[in-house]
This record gives structure tokens, C-alpha cells and sequence, in this order.
């Protein structure tokens, strides 16, 4: 039995039971029953986003909450220990303003509906609103995911398919060893070891997204140039587990798929091999792939989380680490918020996508 | 009379055949062992497993000894044969003793490994007692340099010049009991939760199943943070290694309960769940007398499967500084000395605990996948 026979399910958030389906497959999703129509299915997908938004919200109220003490207290504290003067008639106002003192239905509904209005209240670290602080960071954080997903696939399906259709080679062994080995790794061990390689053999000292010069410049060609010299590590190291994954799944439905007759009349018709592989197998085999972004966004989220921290990157995890050791809750509830929603409007977005692919999906059928 | 007479003789044709029937478990190993890498990673597991239950008898030192003498000391490694006057290889091991070098650029102290000097090393050499596992009075640790007062740091020293290699040793004890202790809480709600929505349908199930997909869209490490961010600072260190265990198990047990769903939900329609009901058992008797063992070691297979996912995030947890504290020692937390990249440059050997963690987590995932497989003995 070879290696890569065994196939292992090294991601927690893959289903143990075939496939990635899960997430999308709306004859589980019993609620509304089954979707007639694309239109239809759009709406129910977008209702059911609003629940789970408003669910996230909850949670991410319930984390600014969970600390000992309110905000109040500890803003009056920060503003006293440097010697500051405390006006009453502010502190009034803040109480007010986010409904302190009041059961915690009142202060989340004044919450939501500050965010809903776009004011996600005072980082009182940074002694700024939120909503300054964090918009720069969160698109930093989109941008890096985004390249890492497009990565992911530019990388896995070459070969992924290359695998399949080599089975048992030593490109197929040396793709099969090295996706254990991306799933095993952990993200932010990777960068400590790329950042300790490219410090030792080339001398160049890894982190940061731009360098001090750009930092704040305009959009241009040299800023786009160095902000790729920059990106190029954290965009490979959250990839890295996400490639491994995509070309195990790509190679067993690629498999599969090959083995079907269609495949071998499309070869006795006299195809080029390249033709038969592209044509039908591959695009059949990528469809689940598209499902696989369902839980690879909120792996993605995470990663970058602890990447940034390690590489020092200006995205949103080093501010809600900090934000978080220093007890600034409202910054870290709206990041902890926002990464959430941004994750499940990709997924939801990606689901989309797949039911338009996919007429299988849309109208529930396997 | 004549049938009596008969029946011996038919019996005697028969080609003896050695009914042997063969337990779910003895089936269970015979599959298994034929998944190589499977066999190979079980003994990587039990070792692993056996170095935290042994922490410290172990680790030549204790994981907080340190000596100022041997900050960021570079690894001496081991030798185990000596070249004696005749030229000829002995067995004797022994470790470098070290000289300071001057560094010329960055007028630093640097040590270097003296190849001339060589220190006897000693299996079972006496020590400071000590309590193994915190019961078994000890007086002797596996290895130790004769002279205790001579340096002895095989994987390096650290900032504060404590040996990596005890760390490492220690940190295996807490890094892989979280992952047990997580998983076993995780079982627990998942069997609980995932066997009544499996078992009982209906609206309860649906309530289940949209708080698992709800929690899995979830990117969970801000999330731990943030819970893990709310631990008062004050706590004890076993505190905090049970509140973040629990945090993990409160995302953990969501693929667990799945898993433990979908068997309820196919055992549900088999005849011999049908038969009991009809033989009037209660619905506990059914459970846990004809359904559970059937996919017990199914359950076994996706816990281990989800030990190496409770490592990982303890790992990362720790390594930013929310997750266990620091006079615990575990991988994560021993990580946490390698983020910098001038620290690093220097010593390079703090990455070790990250190549535990690789290793680990490949033997349990591969350990995992041959268990499941080997879970139907009478599949494929």
C-alpha cells in the first residue's frame, strides 16, 4: 500500500464523511426545504446569512462583554493614571451612549445599532473611534487572503492534475509527501522558518507589507512592486495549507472521474490526452473544489491572524491581539466581528458561485 | 440402533476445521497492520506519549534550571563513540564541552563547541530526588554528565541559558495531554449533543446541525482569542490549563458531534435497532447496548483524528501569548522565545518544539486515518 493510498483527513474542518459538500448542499439545509429556482436559491442563502450574521454579532458582543468590569471603568482608570481630568458630564454621556449599567439586551441593541450607523465605538487605547482605525487594516487583511486563495489554486491545480493523471509516479509521491507535510506545519511555524532562511542565506529580514517609504504613498507601479517583494511570504505561507488540501481533493476526484467511460470514448474517438483530461474530467473534478472555500475562508481568517503577528504585518491580527491583551474591547469585538462577517459573506459568495457552476447544487440533486 | 451406529464415522470424514472467531478488536488490529505508515506512526505516538508520561526522568534538568553562565549555549549534540590511543572506536559517550569566542564584528560573546575537551556521559546517573509523574519517588535520571556542575544542553540553551532539551521534554508532557483532555471534553459534549439530535430527529436536530455549521463558519483563532483574552490573570497554572482546554473543546466538539449524528442517523433504520424497539427496550438500553458499540471504534478513530487540530491550537494559542502562561512549559509557550527574527538568527535551535509539533502531528493523522480505515474490519 503506498502513501499515497492512505489519503489521511488532516484538516478538522474537512468532513470525515466524503467530500466537502457539506456547507452548500442545500438537502441538508432543511429549514426551507429545496430551492426551485437560482433566484430562490440566492434569497434563501441570503436569509440564512442574515441569521448567522446576527448570531456572530452576539458572540462578538459577548467577548467585549466577557472581561471583568466595563469600559467605563477602565477608561476613567486609563485617563486618571495620566493625570487627566475627568469631566462628569463625559462620563455621563458615555454611559448614554452605550447603555451602561443597562441589562445587556439594551447595550447590545445600542451596539448594533451604533455599528449599523457605522460607529463602532472609542478604542480608548488608541483614544480614537474604531471605525479610523480599523478599515486599513481589515482591506490589508482581505487583500493577503485573497491573493493567498488565488494562489492556492494557481499552485494546486497544475498539480493536483498532474498527480491524478501520473498516479504512482514520483512527481505523484513528491506531490503526496509534500501535502502532508503543508497540512502538518503549522502556519506561523513556517514563517519563524522562512523568515529564519531568508535572514541566514540571503540576509534579508522578512515582515511588514511596505517598505517605510511607501507606507503611505498612493496606489502606483513601484508601491504595487513593493508591496509583491513584501506580500510574497505571508501570501505563501497562509496558502500552504490550503495547496495541500486542494490537490488531495483535486487528485481523488480527478481520479474518479477518470475512470469513467466517457473518459475512454473520448480516447477511442482519437482526443489529444490533454484535450481528454481538460475538457470534461477536470472541470467536473473542480466543482467541489469551489465548495472547499465554505471551510477554507475561516481557516484562511485564522492563519492570517497568527502570520501577521509573526511577520508584522499592518492587517487586522496584531491590532486584535493587541487590543485584546490590553482589554480595548471595542476594537477587538469589531475586528473579532468583522473578520467573522467577512468570512461568511465569502462563503456565502463562493456558494453562489458553485449553484451557477453547478445546476446539481442549486436544485439539490447529487 | 443404526443412526448411532452411522454418525461417528460421517463426523470423521469431515476435514477438521478450526472454528476460530476472531473479536472486533483482533480484526480490527489485523487491518491495521497492514497500513504500514499507519504501524510506523503508532510507534511514533507511544513513544512520544511515553517521553510525557516520563518528563522527568527524562530530561537531565529541571525545565526551569538556568545558568547565566550558558545564555543561547549552541547545541552540543552526542556522541556515542570515542576514538581511543590505538585509534581504534570505543563506546563511551560523551558531550563537547564549550570555549567562548569573541565575535569581531559584533563584539559579542559567542560560545563555540571545544572539540578537545570531551565530557563522560552517564545513563542512570544519580540525581536530586525527584517525584516521577508527580507520585514515584526518583533518584536517577536516564542521562546526565558526571560532573553536574559541567554543561550539558544536547538540543542548546535558551535566553536564560535552560537546557531545550528538558523544556522539549517537559512541554511534550502538557502539549499532549492538552490535546487528550481537549478531545476527551470535546468527545463528551459531541457524544451528548450529536447522539441525542442523531437519535431523536426532529427540530432538536436541526437546531444541532445550524449550531455546528454556525460555529465551523466561524474563523476560530480570533475567536479563541478572544475568549482566552477574558481568563483573569490571576489564575493558578492548572486553572488556566483547564479554562483553555475548555475553550478549545467549545469549537472542538462541533466535528465530533457530526460524526457521532451521522452514525446515530444511518444505525437508526437497521433491523436490529427495529428488533430491540420492538422487543420493547427502553431507548438507553438501545443505545448504549446495540447502537454505541457498533460504531465505537469509528468514535475513536475521529478523536484521534482530532487530537493533532487541540495541539495545533493550543500550540498557536500560547505562542501569541493568550493560551497558557509562562511557567508552563509547552510548545506553544517554549515557541514563543523563537518569534524574533534576531533571536532566531542566534538560535536557531529554539525552533525545536515546532519540530515536535510537525512530527506529532503527522504520527497522529496517519495513526488516525489507519484507525479509521481499520474501523470496518469487514469493509473493501
Amino acid at each position: 500500500m503506498g502513501l499515497a493510498r492512505c489519503c489521511p483527513t488532516l484538516d478538522p474542518h474537512l468532513p470525515l464523511d466524503g467530500g466537502g459538500w457539506e456547507g452548500v448542499n442545500p438537502q441538508k439545509n432543511r429549514i426551507f426545504g429545496r430551492p426551485k429556482s437560482m433566484v430562490q436559491f440566492i434569497i434563501r442563502r441570503l436569509i440564512a446569512m442574515i441569521l448567522t450574521l446576527f448570531a456572530i454579532s452576539i458572540v462578538a458582543f459577548a467577548i467585549i462583554q466577557l472581561p471583568p468590569g466595563d469600559y467605563l471603568t477602565t477608561y476613567i482608570a486609563s485617563l486618571s493614571s495620566t493625570g487627566e481630568q475627568v469631566d462628569p458630564r463625559v462620563i455621563a454621556n458615555l454611559r448614554e451612549q452605550y447603555g451602561l449599567g443597562e441589562p445587556f439586551y439594551v447595550q447590545y441593541f445600542k451596539w448594533i445599532g451604533g455599528i449599523l450607523t457605522g460607529n463602532f465605538g472609542q478604542s480608548f487605547e488608541w483614544k480614537r473611534p474604531v471605525t479610523e482605525l480599523i478599515w486599513g487594516r481589515l482591506g490589508n487583511s482581505m487583500l493577503l487572503e485573497g491573493m493567498a486563495v488565488i494562489t492556492m489554486w494557481l499552485i494546486a491545480l497544475p498539480i493536483g492534475i498532474y498527480a491524478a493523471v501520473r498516479k504512482y509516479s514520483l512527481g505523484d509521491y513528491l506531490a503526496t509527501v509534500g501535502g502532508f507535510l503543508g497540512l502538518a506545519v503549522p502556519n506561523f511555524f513556517f514563517a519563524l522558518i522562512l523568515m529564519y532562511l531568508a535572514y541566514t542565506w540571503f540576509g534579508v529580514t522578512l515582515g511588514g507589507l511596505f517598505s517605510p517609504g511607501f507606507e503611505n504613498a498612493r496606489w502606483s507601479l513601484p508601491r504595487i512592486w513593493d508591496f509583491l517583494s513584501h506580500a510574497w511570504a505571508p501570501i505563501l505561507v497562509l496558502s500552504m495549507a490550503g495547496t495541500a488540501e486542494l490537490i488531495r481533493i483535486l487528485r481523488a476526484n480527478l481520479l474518479d472521474e477518470l475512470k469513467k467511460p466517457y473518459v475512454v470514448t473520448a480516447r477511442a474517438k482519437g482526443l489529444p490526452e490533454w484535450r481528454v483530461i481538460l475538457k470534461y474530467p477536470v472541470r467536473l473534478a473542480m466543482n467541489p473544489l469551489v465548495s472547499t472555500i465554505g471551510w477554507l475562508l475561516p481557516a484562511l481568517v485564522s492563519g492570517s491572524v497568527i502570520v501577521s503577528v509573526v511577520l508584522n504585518l499592518p492587517t487586522a491580527g496584531p491590532m486584535l491581539l493587541r487590543s485584546l491583551t490590553t482589554q480595548d474591547m471595542y476594537l477587538a469585538g469589531a475586528i473579532i466581528l468583522l473578520l467573522s462577517v467577512l468570512t461568511v459573506i465569502g462563503t456565502v459568495i463562493s456558494d453562489i458561485l458553485l449553484a451557477l457552476i453547478d445546476p446539481r447544487i442549486r436544485y439539490g440533486g447529487k | 440402533m443404526a443412526v448411532d451406529t452411522i454418525q461417528p464415522t460421517i463426523h470423521a470424514d469431515v476435514p477438521k476445521v478450526r472454528a476460530r472467531r476472531e473479536s472486533q478488536l483482533g480484526l480490527m488490529w489485523r487491518r491495521f497492520k497492514r497500513h504500514k505508515l499507519a504501524l510506523v506512526s503508532l510507534w511514533v505516538v507511544v513513544i512520544f506519549y511515553l517521553v510525557a508520561l516520563l518528563a522527568e526522568f527524562l530530561a537531565p534538568t529541571d525545565p526551569g534550571a538556568y545558568s547565566a553562565r550558558y545564555t543561547y549555549a549552541p547545541p552540543q549534540g552526542i556522541n556515542f563513540f570515542a576514538v581511543n590511543e590505538d585509534g581504534g572506536w570505543e563506546f563511551g559517550p560523551y558531550v563537547n564541552g564549550y570555549k567562548t569566542e569573541i565575535d569581531p564584528v559584533a563584539l559579542r560573546r559567542t560560545f563555540v563547541i571545544d572539540e578537545e575537551v570531551r565530557l563522560p556521559v552517564k545513563f542512570f546517573a544519580e540525581s536530586k530526588p525527584y517525584l516521577l509523574a508527580g507520585v514515584i519517588p526518583m533518584s536517577v535520571k536516564f542521562m546526565g554528565v558526571e560532573n553536574p556542575r559541567d554543561p550539558f544542553y544536547i538540543l542548546g540553551a535558551d535566553r536564560l541559558g535552560r537546557d531545550m532539551l528538558s523544556r522539549v521534554i517537559h512541554g511534550t508532557r502538557i502539549s499532549l495531554s492538552i490535546g487528550l483532555v481537549g478531545v476527551t471534553m470535546s468527545l463528551f459534549f459531541g457524544i451528548v449533543i450529536g447522539g441525542f439530535a442523531g437519535y431523536y430527529g426532529g427540530w432538536f436536530d436541526s437546531a444541532v446541525m445550524r449550531v455546528v455549521e454556525f460555529i465551523r463558519s466561524m474563523p476560530t483563532i480570533p475567536l479563541w482569542l478572544g475568549l482566552a483574552a477574558a481568563l483573569p490573570k490571576d489564575w493558578s497554572a492548572l486553572q488556566t490549563y483547564f479554562a483553555i482546554t475548555l475553550i478549545l473543546s467549545l469549537i472542538g466538539w462541533t466535528e465530533l458531534a457530526r460524526v457521532v449524528r451521522g452514525r446515530f442517523l444511518s444505525l437508526r433504520t437497521e433491523d436490529f435497532v427495529t428488533a430491540a424497539q420492538l422487543d420493547g427496550a427502553s431507548d438507553w438500553r438501545i443505545v448504549t447496548r446495540h447502537m454505541v458499540p457498533s460504531f465505537t471504534s469509528h468514535i475513536i478513530a475521529a478523536a484521534t483524528l482530532a487530537i493533532p487540530g487541540m495541539i495545533l491550537a493550543e500550540t498557536a494559542l500560547s505562542f501569541l501569548g493568550l493560551g497558557l502562561q509562562a511557567p508552563i512549559v509547552s510548545w506553544g509557550t517554549l515557541l514563543q522565545d523563537a518569534q524574533n527574527i534576531r533571536t532566531l538568527a542566534t538560535a536557531p535551535w529554539l525552533l525545536a518544539p515546532g519540530v515536535c509539533v510537525v512530527v506529532v502531528i503527522l504520527a497522529l493523522n496517519f495513526f488516525g486515518d489507519g484507525l479509521r480505515d481499520a474501523a470496518d474490519p469487514h469493509g473493501r
